[in-house]
């Protein structure tokens, strides 16, 4: 068996044990990418020059057991919206093709001096728009478990990257389900902290009050692991929270037991209703099932105000995306126009260049929302939306300690078809976008495998700062699950060479 | 379907966000928001009545730093990114007629 | 019968606050620094970059709101106020819309006939932008962030000034009461102060306002009493024939005395406001609401108010004094040491601001202490050296802040006041002039001007010159 198939953890005892090198680690990915990345096409950048030298400074620190923790020496991928000092960070735009940060984000830095080796920087959706990892300007990124689907998006790169072998766990950003669903297109964990408990500082921003950092993991350990890493209280992100002095510490990996005895879980009987997929729906209650044989109450209930999510969230993300993209003007960084007249038209001509069309569609309609005589009747319109939202969940946490359901309503889709129709593709993602108004926590878990082969998420939701009873329902959940298909075991030949 | 965008809305909104549009794409554009919108109006099911609106979902307030330098020069880490610039400058087409 | 018009005047004042530190990151707001060397990531809109509020903005803001009677607002919120221009680098700029800090206060003005209420309608915190440099050589614009986040309150009054001479009233009254907060200094020609004037005339008698103009780039109280006549007369003219008043923002050009429109066809002026998402809300409390209270300062009506129970000193020195504030500790610090006003507000009223002018410095920054000052006068009152000589220290403790007795006897400049040493002098004088003596004795009095200078300047310097008077009279009699 190859160290590939390692979980992060795993492969972290065995570089601390002296077993394997980081060298090694380093060398394995590097040969798996060599082998599948012009097929998966995961990356955007990958470090190659300082790799070697950075695992060998790694090692160093791990034989003088400065380095102990758990991701010590473990190589992963950081999403490309979010900075990383030196290293080229596009958001997979135009506009930022040739732009190098001067600083890392705060999330970067804490996995940095945790021991991991970072690779490179994963394809996107432009900005995070988008939840098929097509609106990239660069590059498509496919699913490594059927090439010919979608790995989902923004995070898809990120996602594909951890499904395909090429890392070991990886950084996404999650706005309206950004991390969770396309985890759950590629069969491995993601999970969307509560509002707050990940830094922002460096996170190129999308929509600044749904935007947070997370992990993709293959296990859930992995991903409490991981979270505990980079969850801290960020004196340079105001909207940072103190979780501990609010009595909700950050210690996620001891909630890694296999308990949800007595533990209250309702689904949504939207969340099961018409529009999701059989086989989804299916996978879902089986997942229920074994949550109920642990011990846990299950029921469904009535999740008020479903489907009013997905328009308050685009009238949202799409106003403060319009303001948060306005930087992005051909004069400190990025891309500039090579031929213009004027000021104005260096700042037309640079931005309808820059940006792709999804993301000109969004800005638009942002500026729109937000422009004089339409605020009230739509900006304040889907904050009030908002807070009745949040209202609800409310309402459901006082009868339940988790909510549960698809992550998705079908399994990936094949290339080329969602951008077909916008509101078709904004509507798959019904079931995530809800928690990031909500400012929630959220796993998504892979739950089954659809007759074409498609892995399938299960995504339970926590009340706010309950990532605890999440990542330990999700554990109890997995473990009750038993081994999901990795990478090696399935269809590898599409990939050519094998490891 | 709404017909709230028209084609003076669309100029409007292109001033606004600095973007420019050939016809084919103001066409696409109007359709797509006209089509959006009247998706969004799906909120005036609700009665939102009375409802403060909500911008940021956590009632976290007062947030400071204190009035200390903590920054030095990074003028080099600054500029490094810049299109084109002059004398430490960044460098843009003349603001004034 | 030609109309009759009158105008009608608002004010929206940016004030530079003196914190050491920009409003959202810890980069410092010292002036001047090369191009771009006071930035970082948040000041310079890198993205990932985020804004955190610096406590000491808050504060001064809470401190001119009430300094200015304005109700504190409990529950504030930072709002983005979205436009492209190349000294905004996030193309937005952080302010306040919809719940600015300070609302519904009031300033009173002295006017001809009698104090006059200005009403102020709010006051927000900004950040301000970057400055713009234009290059004729290659016709092109540089862009230097080293203002941009520098923080700013803006005072938007109500409408409630009717000439230049009120306006400038207004603005010296807040001048004076923010530089005695410490929150800024104030200074028009460095932009440290600055004045967007609203005007709108209407005939006299009329109730309804007439259609406002924007004026911004006034940068001295002289401009803005222009800048009022000229747009005054502009839209009397507009109205005389028969024309409209096009709201909107001009820009006053001094020098051709005119002001021009800034509207252009890539401005909407719809700056689509929204709380901004990256900065939480403020919640202030009755406690630090009083606690802010407690530390405002007294202000110059009171202090005058004090200064004539206090000190025995004129009407007119107390104005002058209490002009400014850093003169106003000084001279209360120097009584304390010497419990002599008067003589403190005539170094205070005469030499100092003599030499303030001399060095081209404005009052409040004087740096000497109140110890060496206090010294001085002692040193002139018990003798100890005489008024030219004091007059010489004193230029070096308004420069270098001297101990003046340190320096009175390294420099030997203590006036003589050994009899015997002094009248031998005398005699040496009177000696070798003996035309003057013969002058003197004859009646003519003047005479004696010349023998005391010759014995002065035989001294040195060193001799109190009542005491030469004396003596020379007695050898001459």
């Amino acid at each position: 068996m190859s160290i590939l198939e390692d979980s992060a953890i795993e492969l972290s005892k065995k570089i601390k044990a002296g077993e394997v090198l980081v060298t090694q680690a380093l060398e394995a990915v590097l040969e798996r990418i060599d082998a599948v990345e012009n097929q998966v096409n995961s990356y955007m950048t990958i470090d190659r020059d300082q790799l070697m030298k950075k695992a060998e400074e790694i090692q160093k620190k791990i034989d003088s057991k400065e380095l102990t923790g758990p991701f010590a020496g473990v190589p992963i991928a950081i999403k490309d919206n979010i900075c990383t000092k030196g290293l080229l960070t596009t958001c997979s735009s135009k506009i930022l093709s040739n732009f190098i940060p001067g600083y890392s984000a705060e999330a970067v830095l804490d996995l940095e001096s945790a021991g991991a080796l970072i690779i490179g920087k994963t394809n996107m959706d432009e900005f995070a728009m988008g939840s098929t990892t097509e609106t990239s300007a660069f590059k498509t990124t496919r699913n490594p478990w059927n090439l010919d689907h979608v790995p989902g998006g923004s995070s898809g790169g990120s996602a594909a990257a951890v499904a395909a072998g090429e890392c070991f766990a990886a950084l996404g950003s999650d706005t309206g389900g950004s991390i969770r669903q396309p985890a759950s297109f590629c069969g491995v964990v993601g999970m969307k902290p509560t509002y707050g408990t990940v830094s922002r500082y460096g996170l190129i921003a999308y929509g600044s009050s749904l935007d947070q950092i997370g992990p993709i993991t293959r296990t859930v350990s992995d991903c409490a692991v991981m979270l505990e890493l980079i969850s801290k209280h960020d004196k340079k992100d105001a909207t940072s929270m103190d979780r501990v002095a609010l009595g909700h510490d950050t210690d996620f990996s001891n909630a890694l037991i296999e308990d949800v005895k007595g533990q209250r879980i309702g689904i949504p009987k939207d969340y099961i209703g018409e529009g999701v997929d059989p086989q989804v729906r299916e996978s879902i209650l089986k997942a229920a099932d074994a949550l109920r044989e642990k011990g846990a109450l299950v029921e469904e209930f009535d999740l008020e105000l479903v489907e009013y999510a997905v328009p308050a969230y685009y009238v949202i993300a799409s106003a403060e995306a319009s303001s948060n993209l306005s930087r992005f003007d051909g004069i400190k960084y990025g891309y500039r126009t090579p031929e213009f007249d004027g000021l104005h038209a260096m700042y037309k001509k640079t931005r309808s260049e820059g940006f792709g069309s999804e993301v000109k569609r969004r800005i638009m309609l942002g500026s729109f929302v937000l422009s004089s005589g339409f605020y009230d009747a739509y900006y304040l319109k889907a904050l009030k939306t908002k807070a009745l939202i949040k209202e609800s969940f409310t309402k459901a946490f006082q009868h339940f300690d988790l909510i549960i359901g698809p992550t998705a309503p079908t399994t990936a889709p094949k290339i080329g078809e969602s951008l077909l129709d916008p509101i078709k593709m904004y509507l798959s993602d019904i079931f995530t976008i809800s928690v990031n108004l909500a400012g929630l926590p959220s796993i998504s878990v892979p739950c089954g495998i659809d007759a074409s082969g498609l892995p399938i998420g299960l995504q339970l939701i926590g009340d706010s700062f309950e990532e605890k009873k999440l990542i330990q329902a999700a554990y109890t959940y997995e473990k009750a699950r038993g081994s999901f298909p990795s990478f090696a075991e399935r269809n590898i030949d599409t990939y050519g060479k094998t490891i | 379907m709404s017909e709230i965008i028209n084609r003076e809305v669309i100029e409007y909104v292109g001033i606004l966000a600095k973007l420019e549009l050939n016809e084919e794409e103001k066409e696409q554009a109007k359709r797509d928001m006209n089509k959006m919108l009247t998706y969004i109006d799906k909120l005036n099911e609700l009665d939102v009545t009375g409802v403060e609106p909500m911008s940021h979902v956590f009632p976290v307030s007062n947030v400071f730093r204190e009035d200390v330098v903590t920054n030095g020069d990074e003028r080099d880490l600054v500029l490094g990114n810049a299109p084109a610039q002059k004398e430490n400058c960044f460098k843009v087409p003349r603001t004034v007629e | 019968m030609a109309k009759q018009y009158e105008i009608v005047i608002g004010l929206e004042v940016h004030v530079e606050l003196a914190t050491k530190t920009k409003i959202f990151c810890g980069c410092t707001t010292e002036f001047g620094g090369a191009p771009n060397t006071h930035t970082c990531p948040v000041c310079t809109g890198m993205p990932g970059s985020l804004p955190v509020l610096n406590q000491q903005v808050l504060e001064y803001a809470m401190a001119v709101g009430l300094a200015t009677n304005c109700e504190v607002t409990r529950y504030s919120k930072f709002d983005r106020k979205n436009y492209f221009y190349p000294d905004n680098p996030q193309n937005y700029q952080i302010s306040q819309l919809y719940l600015p800090i300070c609302r519904d206060g009031f300033v009173e003005i002295e006017t001809p006939t009698g104090s006059k209420p200005i009403r102020i309608h709010e006051i927000h915190m900004e950040e301000d932008a970057g400055k713009l440099i234009h290059d004729e050589w290659e016709n092109c614009t540089l862009v230097d962030y080293n203002r941009s986040g520098v923080p700013l309150i803006e005072i938007v009054s109500e409408p409630d000034m009717a000439s230049a001479e009120e306006v400038n009233a207004y603005l010296e009254k807040l001048r004076l009461m923010i530089q005695y907060l410490g929150a800024s200094d104030c200074k028009l020609q460095e932009g440290s102060m600055r004045a967007d004037v609203n005007l709108s005339v209407r005939e006299v008698g009329s109730t309804t306002l007439g259609t406002r103009t924007e004026m911004k780039n006034l940068n001295s109280f002289k401009a803005i009493s222009r800048a009022i006549e000229g747009e005054r007369q502009r839209q009397i003219e507009l109205l005389e024939e028969g024309k409209q008043v096009t709201q909107e923002t001009r820009r006053w050009d001094d020098n051709k005395e005119y002001s021009y429109s800034m509207r252009s066809k890539e401005d909407a002026q719809d700056y689509r406001y929204f709380p901004d998402p990256d900065l939480v809300p403020l919640e202030i409390s009755e406690e630090w609401i009083a606690r802010i209270k407690e530390g405002l300062p007294e202000f110059r009506t009171e202090k005058m108010k004090r200064y004539r129970e206090e000190f025995d000193i004129p009407e007119y020195d107390i104005a002058i004094i209490t002009e400014w504030k850093k003169m106003a500790d000084l001279f209360e610090d120097t009584c304390k040491l010497c419990n002599q006003p008067k003589k403190v507000s005539n170094w205070l009223m005469v030499e100092t601001l003599r030499l303030c002018k001399e060095r081209e410095l404005d009052a409040d920054q004087i740096s000497f202490s109140a110890r060496n000052l206090a010294k001085l006068i002692q040193l002139t009152e018990n003798k100890v050296i005489n008024s030219t000589v004091a007059k010489e220290v004193f230029e070096l403790i308004f420069d270098q802040d001297i101990d003046p007795e340190l320096y009175i006897e390294e420099q030997g400049l203590k006036t003589v006041s050994d009899e015997g040493e002094l009248k031998r002098v005398v005699q040496e004088i009177m000696q070798n002039n003996p035309q003057s003596v013969e002058d003197y004795q004859n009646g003519k009095e003047k005479a004696i001007g010349f023998l005391i200078g010759q014995t002065m300047k035989a001294m040195k310097g060193k001799a109190n010159p009542e005491s030469i008077t004396q003596i020379l009279k007695e050898f001459l009699s």
